[in-house]
């Protein structure tokens, strides 16, 4: 490859001051994701995996190292980086059309054009039924649904989704999945994809990024080489079966290390550490 | 009770049960000795009130007091709640005040104010601005400093700059704290009203019942407290049905 990567994460450090020592959140992250790519990253609860994307969409400032996206040092938030968050972030005194052209009315776009840019993403995202709806009338499904059409209306060159499956049930992630890898290959993006699910990391990416904790950083890089599209019945193939495997024991491995560490240093079983935002 | 349903119908139907029984154990105080008016003789001396015209005044310099206090504390109330919730130094500025007077019954400001301002209508005014102001100030501060921060890291990430999160996200999103606010406002105006005119005044419902209470005249005196019981439940609707109109996007419990 011949083109400069679009994300370029270099020997990243975040660290967050706790009472009496810095908790290091992110230490010597180095990614490069290439145009197009879907990424996902996959890790334990405090691996800092949000962290890094909330550093990449410049919501947090790294302590050290940098993020490149075009070669341009991010310094701050830019509708170029969009975001999806877990918790939806849907304004809920809006309706779905208003929601998704939020970002087209500060961009100052004509009324025509925003008009039609939301109506063709809310159709995209099968939501053209609830176009005048309010938030607390959708599903927690459509409403992710209606926060990616908002996220894509802005033509973001990145879409960065924080967990934005992680609070749906087993059967509407499956669907979501599968609607996101559609979207995706009708309206190509750089994506990152951050989930604590090996199988849903593996389903939808071309490469599985292993973070580990303590502290935060890359264990692994892990290529997913099934070719798009990809359908749900994928699981059931054999060499998904291998790849979700071999992901599966990045991530694990070091969990079962730290929680037999746990136990012999305090004779009791490590406790999930909350994730830290 | 299985036969009793839990219904709108049911339960309008216990509220207006309640009232009867109400004013039956009114009318058996009355029959009984005790030194109350009978319910008829109060609804009478409604009437001639009414038809004399005093009472239309009292209520009118009473509306006017009230309303007129209440917008000049909550439109002051709102932008300087505003302040402190957005900008953490007017915070520091303005926050020991607040928290300071706001523990000072807006009452014992009375003599002070008569003293300033003489026995006028700016006195009362003041007073009941003053009461209107510290329960919407709070309620707008808190309201500000709610707002879900994922909301506005969205805002953000779709070209938000600080002047349009504002309009776009904070106003609207504090909107129900501040609704809230002008109704707790507007409840405590009412109350200070009816003090600030017991004490000089001319004409109002404060006044009317203060020289019913000189001349003995029970009646007179129920009629100021039904009105003033209704009239301030009758502005509380007003409010609550404009909450509900601009923030029914919220989820509630109970539509």
């Amino acid at each position: 490859m011949q083109r400069l990567p679009k994300i370029q994460v270099k020997n990243l450090k975040k660290t967050f001051p706790l009472k009496d020592q810095n908790f290091v959140a992110l230490d010597g992250v180095s990614l490069d994701i290439q145009d197009e790519e879907f990424v996902t990253v996959v890790g334990p609860s405090g691996c800092g995996k949000t962290t890094l994307l909330n550093v990449i969409a410049g919501l947090e400032k790294a302590s050290g190292g940098e993020v490149l996206v075009d070669s341009q040092k991010v310094s701050g938030p830019s509708p170029e980086r969009g975001v999806i968050f877990q918790q939806y972030a849907l304004f809920p005194w809006l309706t779905v059309r208003e929601n998704v052209e939020f970002g087209l009315k500060l961009a100052k776009k004509s009324k025509k054009e925003t008009r039609e840019t939301a109506s063709h993403f809310i159709e995209l995202v099968g939501l053209t039924q609830f176009a005048d709806a309010l938030p607390k009338m959708l599903s927690g499904g459509m409403k992710q649904r209606c926060a990616l059409a908002r996220a894509y209306a802005v033509n973001p060159k990145l879409l960065l989704m924080d967990e934005p499956f992680g609070a749906l049930d087993a059967l509407t992630r499956v669907n979501l999945q599968g609607q996101l890898l559609q979207t995706w290959q009708s309206e190509k993006r750089t994506v990152m994809f951050i989930t604590h699910d090996v199988d849903e990391a593996v389903f939808l990416a071309n490469r599985v990024v292993v973070m580990a904790a303590k502290p935060g950083r890359i264990k692994e890089i892990i290529e997913v080489d099934l070719p798009y599209p990809r359908h749900v019945d994928l699981r059931l193939t054999p060499r998904f079966g291998e790849l979700r495997n071999r992901v599966w024991s990045a991530v694990y491995s070091q969990e079962l290390d730290l929680a037999s560490y746990g136990e012999q240093v305090s004779g009791q079983p490590t406790q999930k550490k909350k994730k830290g935002n | 009770m299985k036969w009793l349903k839990n219904n709108r119908y049911t339960r309008a139907t216990l509220n207006i049960t309640a009232l009867l029984l109400g004013i039956g154990l009114w009318s058996v105080g009355h029959a009984s000795g005790l030194a109350l008016p009978a319910p008829i003789e109060v609804v009478t001396r409604f009437g001639l009130l009414l038809e004399s015209g005093i009472i239309l005044v009292d209520i009118g310099a009473s509306l006017q007091r009230v309303l007129i206090g209440f917008a000049i504390g909550t439109m002051i109330a709102i932008p300087v709640g505003f302040l402190m919730g957005w900008y953490w130094i007017a915070r520091g500025l303005i926050e020991p005040y607040v928290q300071f007077f706001r523990t000072v019954p807006p009452l014992a400001i009375i003599p002070l104010a008569i003293v300033l301002l003489g026995i006028g209508e700016e006195p009362k005014i003041l007073v009941i601005s003053l009461a209107a102001f510290f329960a919407c100030v709070i309620a707008t501060f808190q309201g500000v400093v709610n707002v879900d921060k994922t909301l506005i890291n969205a805002a953000t990430v779709l070209g938000a700059k600080d002047g349009s999160i504002f309009f776009r996200v904070v106003v609207p999103s504090s909107a129900p704290f501040i609704l809230v606010g002008m109704r707790l406002g507007l409840g405590s105006s009412w109350a200070t009203l009816v003090a600030a005119e017991l004490i000089a005044a001319q004409q109002g419902l404060g006044f009317r019942m203060q020289q019913a209470q000189l001349y003995y005249q029970l009646d007179t005196i129920f009629v100021g407290l039904l009105l003033i019981g209704f009239l301030g439940l009758a502005m509380d609707r007003i409010l609550l049905l404009a909450e509900l109109r601009l923030t029914s996007w919220q989820e509630r419990r109970v539509s």
